[in-house]
């Protein structure tokens, strides 16, 4: 995921100049007791998890002595915070707050702006989009030019209208400034600081930052040790994993495959799900769903993609276990000459129908070169012990008669194979 | 007539020595599309179907005098120096077809374009076409499809989705409808022209007399171009389809901008909207062209 962790993200504002809490990441409870240690203070430990509302979660706790962190850590790592794993915990000094603000980039992507918007408010730490909601007056926010660099008297300028003591308008400024170089600096979608601290001895820290990096521009970051940047909102599983590594370097047309439902047994009737065209792919979910079909993934190839990379993915479909039928929906008359996937789509099945006797098989597809792509499959798909249909351009626009029929092959099979039983 | 490009538009085409570039560039001319010239840098001197190839847009627009139009076939990572190239040679109208482009490269290409008074379709834009003039891009395919797929008629098609750009319009000439001008936004988080501006290019435009909108979950173009309607810049009759209805928040849907983000892009948020301003919105795609077509022969009653 392109989302970073805590502790990455405070590292890159510390890089630029801003103030965090002292401390360390850890993953095991000695290594905690060690910072705890070296601190020699009260400490906060915190789960480093991709997730919002930790601390309401319990993943955010405070300790007194360095033997407690170990105990705390203890307790956290591997535990399971708003679904997500404790693999690592992030052990800080623990702040004196006197006062907590709340500073944010995000990108606006309204026709009137299409740029980061800086924002900031003297009302951090609660949810700050409750208070954006409620009360306007108290969040300030300007558009960036991003052809220009930012000048840190814009940002004075942006604060001097709040109602912040005149002494914190320079500090605060800065910490900003910074929070927007670094969002910049390593192509951010979304970068905040919430609470951004003011101690009772006076001094600014990021007390938490959640930062977003844009999917596309992932590669320019290999510092950032991104492994999976698709925006999936949860830890991508093993062929999710797999699916990336196919499209990562490969720019011609699009390979996507997400999962929607990994634990499910056979004959639950989930199918595995192949659209073509962002929106046709929808198209065809949207309908699938509405006839009562579970998907198990979602995947879509199109913008012209090789057949190479079709044929990848149709192997990713049916990696899943226990599905109960494979369905390619292309409700598009798509511009993309379709006998790249015809032949693709051949070779997979052959290799994969072989042992699946019966198993439903539901292809629509029609666009440019779609008569000659039926041949192709027609002739490719010959003598398979499976139950296979196909339909062309009349179903574009008759979508649900195809997902009813997906519907009744599913339930056909899973009778049979319940009986089997 | 049609929107942003005709049979009189002089295009280039920008990586016209690549795979796509290529390919498409030869389905441009079949259509009939005046492509004058095309760039690579460093291949400067040879051709390509005939059409000579320059280093740079500024060389190819000495040697051919103004070019209205470019499209590049240039993958994300690099495609914004392509574009910049364009923008600053002055042509006016750039379609972007590369999808993962940086969002940053995206940022500047585009507020460098506003400066500049230059529209740019995409990135992340399959393209666009103006039946039975000019082609840019991909959409169209191949020339005997297009010529299949789109037929001239009353309607202007946008749409955040490539591939129902032609799906939409196939629909229409069994409605026995055509098209004035199609065309595809861009699939990426951020684009260029968005449906909030070129509702008012249809607006202008006579032969076009109504408008369909294919819609997706997240970003708020559709709230936008609700906005257009309600300020009363566009005033002809629109037809709407929100795709991504049953899909789960929080979660991308391939397109990189098909997701919900924070609660924002709903589904039900861009169908509220744009019911709200006296949009027909259609529960399923295959509604838009009787709609339409009911629609339009109705107008013609009054």
């Amino acid at each position: 995921m392109p989302k970073l962790y805590e502790y990455q993200g405070k590292k890159l504002l510390r890089d630029a100049g801003v103030r965090v809490p002292e401390g360390a990441v850890v993953s095991s409870p000695a290594e905690a007791r060690v910072v705890a240690d070296k601190l020699g203070k009260p400490a906060v430990i915190k789960s480093q998890v991709g997730a919002t509302g930790r601390f309401k979660a319990g993943g955010i706790k405070f300790t007194s002595k360095a033997n407690e962190a170990e105990t705390v850590a203890q307790e956290l790592l591997g535990k399971e915070i708003k679904g997500l794993k404790v693999e690592k915990v992030l052990v800080e000094e623990k702040l004196a707050i006197e006062e907590e603000f709340y500073a944010g980039v995000i990108i606006n992507d309204s026709c009137k702006v299409k740029g980061p918007v800086l924002m900031f408010s003297p009302q951090g730490g609660v949810d700050i989009e409750e208070v954006a909601a409620k009360s306007h007056e108290k969040v300030v926010s300007m558009n960036v030019d991003v052809l220009k660099v930012l000048k840190t008297e814009e940002v004075r300028k942006l604060l001097s209208g709040m109602d912040i003591a005149p002494s914190l308008i320079d500090p605060l400024s800065q910490t900003v400034h910074g929070l927007y170089k670094v969002f910049k600096e390593y192509d951010a979608r979304s970068a905040e600081i919430n609470p951004l601290v003011l101690t009772t001895d006076g001094k600014i820290y990021a007390a938490d930052c959640r930062m977003v990096i844009d999917e596309a521009s992932v590669f320019r970051h290999p510092e950032l040790e991104i492994d999976y940047p698709r925006d999936i909102g949860r830890a991508p599983t093993e062929l999710e994993r797999l699916a990336w590594k196919v499209e990562e370097k490969d720019y011609r047309g699009v390979g996507y495959f997400v999962q929607m439902a990994q634990d499910f047994g056979p004959v639950e009737g989930y199918v595995g799900f192949h659209g073509i065209g962002g929106g046709g792919a929808m198209v065809g979910a949207d309908a699938l769903i509405r006839h009562g079909l579970k998907i198990a993934n979602y995947a879509d190839t199109s913008g012209n993609p090789t057949a190479s990379k079709v044929y990848r993915v149709v192997k990713l479909i049916f990696s899943q276990p226990n599905i109960d039928g494979y369905t390619l929906m292309g409700p598009v008359i798509a511009n993309q000459e379709q006998w790249h996937h015809a032949h693709a789509l051949v070779r997979a099945l052959r290799e994969e129908l072989p042992s699946r006797p019966n198993f439903p098989v539901v292809i629509l597809i029609a666009g440019n070169k779609d008569r000659e792509s039926m041949e192709v499959l027609k002739e490719g798909l010959k003598g398979l012990p499976a139950k296979i249909e196909i339909f062309g351009r009349d179903y574009v626009d008759n979508v649900d008669s195809v997902a009813e029929r997906m519907k009744e092959l599913v339930e056909e099979y899973r009778n049979s194979a319940k009986e089997g039983k | 007539m049609a929107i942003l490009i005709d049979e009189n538009t002089t295009a280039l085409v920008q990586g016209i020595t690549g795979r796509e570039g290529s390919v498409r560039t030869r389905f441009m001319l079949d259509y009939g599309t005046k492509v004058m010239c095309g760039v690579t840098p460093g291949r400067g001197g040879g051709e390509v179907w005939g059409v000579p190839v320059y280093d740079s847009v500024a060389e190819a627009i000495k040697a051919h005098g103004q070019i209205n139009a470019s499209v590049t076939f240039v993958p994300g990572p690099q495609v914004k120096s392509a574009v910049i190239d364009a923008i600053e040679a002055g042509v006016k109208f750039i379609v972007v077809p590369a999808e993962r482009v940086p969002l940053y490269d995206s940022l500047e290409m585009i507020a460098l374009a506003r400066k500049k008074g230059t529209y740019i379709l995409g990135p992340g834009s399959l393209g666009l076409l103006s039946a039975g003039k000019a082609a840019m891009g991909w959409l169209g395919g191949s020339e005997e499809f297009a010529r299949e797929i789109f037929k001239f008629g009353p309607v202007g098609v946008m749409s955040r989705s490539g591939g129902q750009t032609s799906t939409v319009t196939w629909s229409l000439v069994g409605s026995g409808l055509g098209v004035t001008t199609a065309m595809h936004v861009g699939a990426e988080p951020i684009v260029g022209l968005s449906f909030a501006e070129i509702l008012p290019l249809f607006e202008e435009d006579k032969e076009t007399k109504a408008v369909v909108l294919f819609g997706e979950i997240g970003t708020v173009a559709e709230e936008e171009a609700a906005e257009v309607i309600r300020e009363g810049r566009f005033t002809k009759p629109l037809v709407a389809y929100i795709a991504g209805r049953n899909l789960p928040s929080g979660m991308r849907f391939s397109h990189a901008s098909a997701i919900i983000e924070r609660g924002r892009g709903t589904a039900e948020s861009k169908v509220k909207a744009l019911e709200s301003v006296g949009a027909c919105v259609v529960d399923r795609p295959q509604e838009i062209a009787t709609t339409l077509s009911k629609i339009l022969k109705g107008s013609e009653k009054k």
